[in-house]
């Protein structure tokens, strides 16, 4: 197995941006070289989770793209294009804007590990994978997400999303946490729509 | 429906507020037939934990009727009377497997905040701010119920519910707090500094389990002779000249097996922390947990029900490193406690109704926080009943 994070090692180094890959098997790895930020501009977030259900089961929800606007908070709209190919738009973690891009699986391997990234032209280039491994005893499985990706205005751009609270870093963390209830407790705990004495209305009313 | 609200330090306020309604699969809701008022929402109510929101809806001791479930319900149903634990547990994660279910990975969804504080969050409470989840809590005509599956235990018997109501907290916290003494039945012999509710029930909890001694600490004459009617020997600490000393006379010298610390981040008695309390340079005043460790034995046991939130200064870790204590504390395990204590009332080996002090109806609960903080009247645990 490749090391859990690949991007690490290239990190600071200036490599040309290599052109998106459509063939799964065309590699075998996530391979360093596909990095997709040039320099020092990018921004790599790495977070992982254990979570109490079988490997197997976990890829399956995270390979179905159609999961995934349900753990993450973010409005995110992800449409299928082909088994591989998909089209994401999200609201940017700041502004009215919205950011679009294609994305492509490069590589999957069933019950262990899948990796993506942005086709050339993303407006924010980005990659990510998310492996999935026995933890210790047998005692679930540890996800581990590394999401790499180019801001729009560089280091400025990821302070400006940092100071307005939408780090990338939380959403991930969030993205987990969610996925992590849902898969073990089958819901994402909420508060959201309960009483309290700040609403002077009662809306609902039993009786 | 009404509800308890906090409005601000020392602040309650009984408001008309939305029903409760199913928000997640696995919900029920429950028409709240008893509710109390804990020793732990004194900290809320003086202002003393962090993330408390002005309307806030107080409470994680009730009991009542489901009323309704989520389609994700299996056990429960309308019309089963409940006692619902305090603390929210998923029932999946590895915590809830190994009965850790106050560790709960998975019910609070503001676990990222104490995360940022402890490193990790826990299991989430009802009415206890938003860094436990926030919650509504029960002191309210009805209460949603997460997990209903995984937390409350139906009642099959007729006792009466102030028999009952106590198996939502006190009485397993209490019971936690004894059964972490490792006591050795016959001989072992445990110290209890606060005699408010859950130190009561730690007090009979530990004879129960078979101490030999249970004193108690306190200095507030009605909890004292509460103790004393429970089976401890009393020290009330504002009639001896040094608690260590009067431990080791009651100790032949050796001093406790275990100590409790059942008053937690609000001790009296140091002024010393009262100050840097007020001024926000500590989070909780440690007077009684300080005690407790220069008091216990070496190779004994501290074990902490009393809740503490933050940081804590000149704690005397040399005396404990010293020593080769053992500490234990954290919030309650509910689960791993309903059943068996509720077999012990059913078969009459206590009756926790004992602690009750005063019984009003849920629109008096203002005044009724008032009284219990100042412990004015001789309170000592203060029933709210919604249909009163």
């Amino acid at each position: 197995m490749p090391s859990p994070s690949p991007a690490r090692s290239t990190r600071g180094k200036t490599r040309p941006e290599t052109p998106a890959v459509t063939s799964v098997s065309a590699r075998k790895h996530v391979a360093p070289s596909r990095r997709v930020v040039r320099g020092d501009r990018g921004v790599k977030v790495s977070r992982s989770v254990t979570v109490r259900r079988p490997a197997d089961e976990l890829y399956a929800f995270w390979r179905d793209l159609r999961n995934l606007p349900r753990i993450v908070k973010h409005a995110l709209n992800i449409e299928r294009v082909s088994d591989i190919a998909s089209h994401w738009s999200a609201s940017a973690p700041f502004g009215d804007h919205r950011v679009e891009w294609d994305a492509v699986i490069i590589n999957d391997e069933p019950g262990k590990l899948i990796a993506w990234r942005s086709r050339e032209g993303a407006e924010i280039p980005n990659a990510g994978t998310v492996r999935f491994d026995p933890a210790p005893g047998d005692e679930g499985t540890e996800v581990a997400v590394t999401l790499e990706y180019n801001p729009p205005a560089g280091k400025l751009g990821a302070w400006l999303a940092k100071l307005s609270g939408e780090e990338p870093a939380q959403q991930v963390a969030e993205a987990l946490r969610r996925f992590k209830a849902l898969m073990e407790a089958g819901e994402i705990p909420t508060t959201e729509g309960q009483p309290s004495g700040r609403a002077e209305t009662t809306k609902n009313k039993r009786k | 429906m009404k509800a308890v609200c906090w409005m601000g330090k020392k602040k309650m306020e009984v408001r008309r507020v939305s029903d409760p309604t199913i928000l997640n699969p696995r919900d029920c809701i429950v028409r709240v037939t008893a509710t109390a008022i804990c020793g732990s929402d004194l900290h809320l109510y003086n202002g003393y934990i962090p993330t408390l929101e002005k309307g806030d809806i107080l409470g994680h001791e009730f009991m009542g009727e489901v009323i309704e479930t989520g389609p994700e319900v299996k056990k429960l149903k309308v019309g089963d009377r409940v006692v619902v634990p305090f603390t929210i547990s998923c029932g999946g994660c590895i915590h809830c497997a190994r009965t850790q279910w106050s560790c709960c990975d998975n019910t609070n969804p503001n676990a990222a905040l104490l995360e940022a504080v402890a490193g990790h969050g826990g299991a989430a409470l009802y009415g206890y701010t938003g860094l436990y989840g926030g919650y509504a809590g029960g002191q309210a005509e009805y209460v949603r119920v997460p997990f209903a599956d995984v937390g409350p235990i139906k009642i099959e018997s007729d006792l009466p519910d102030d028999k009952l109501l106590f198996l939502s907290d006190i009485f397993p916290t209490g019971y936690m707090a004894a059964e972490n003494c490792d006591i050795v039945p016959g001989r072992g012999v445990v110290a209890v500094w606060g005699c408010g509710p859950v130190g009561q029930f730690a007090i009979r909890s530990a004879l129960l389990l078979g101490a030999a001694k249970v004193i108690a600490i306190d200095n507030v004459p009605e909890r004292l002779r509460m103790a004393e009617a429970g089976g401890a020997v009393a020290i009330n600490h504002d009639e001896v000249d040094d608690v260590q000393d009067a431990l080791r006379a009651h100790t032949g010298g050796r001093g406790p097996d275990a100590a409790i610390d059942a008053v937690g981040m609000e001790a009296h008695g140091s002024v010393y922390d009262q100050v840097k309390q007020t001024l926000k340079l500590e989070n909780d005043r440690a007077y009684a947990l300080r005690q407790a460790m220069r008091a216990v034995r070496k190779g004994g046991v501290l074990s902490i029900p009393g809740v503490y939130s933050g940081f804590v200064d000149k704690v005397p870790m040399g005396a404990v490193f010293a020593k080769a204590v053992t500490i234990k504390q954290g919030q309650t395990h509910m689960q791993r406690y309903l059943r068996p204590l509720l077999k012990l009332i059913e078969d009459g080996k206590i009756d926790p109704s004992f602690v009750i002090t005063h019984r009003v109806p849920l629109g008096h609960a203002p005044q009724a926080y008032a009284m219990f903080c100042d412990k004015k009247d001789g309170c000592i645990k203060v029933v709210l009943d919604p249909a009163m």
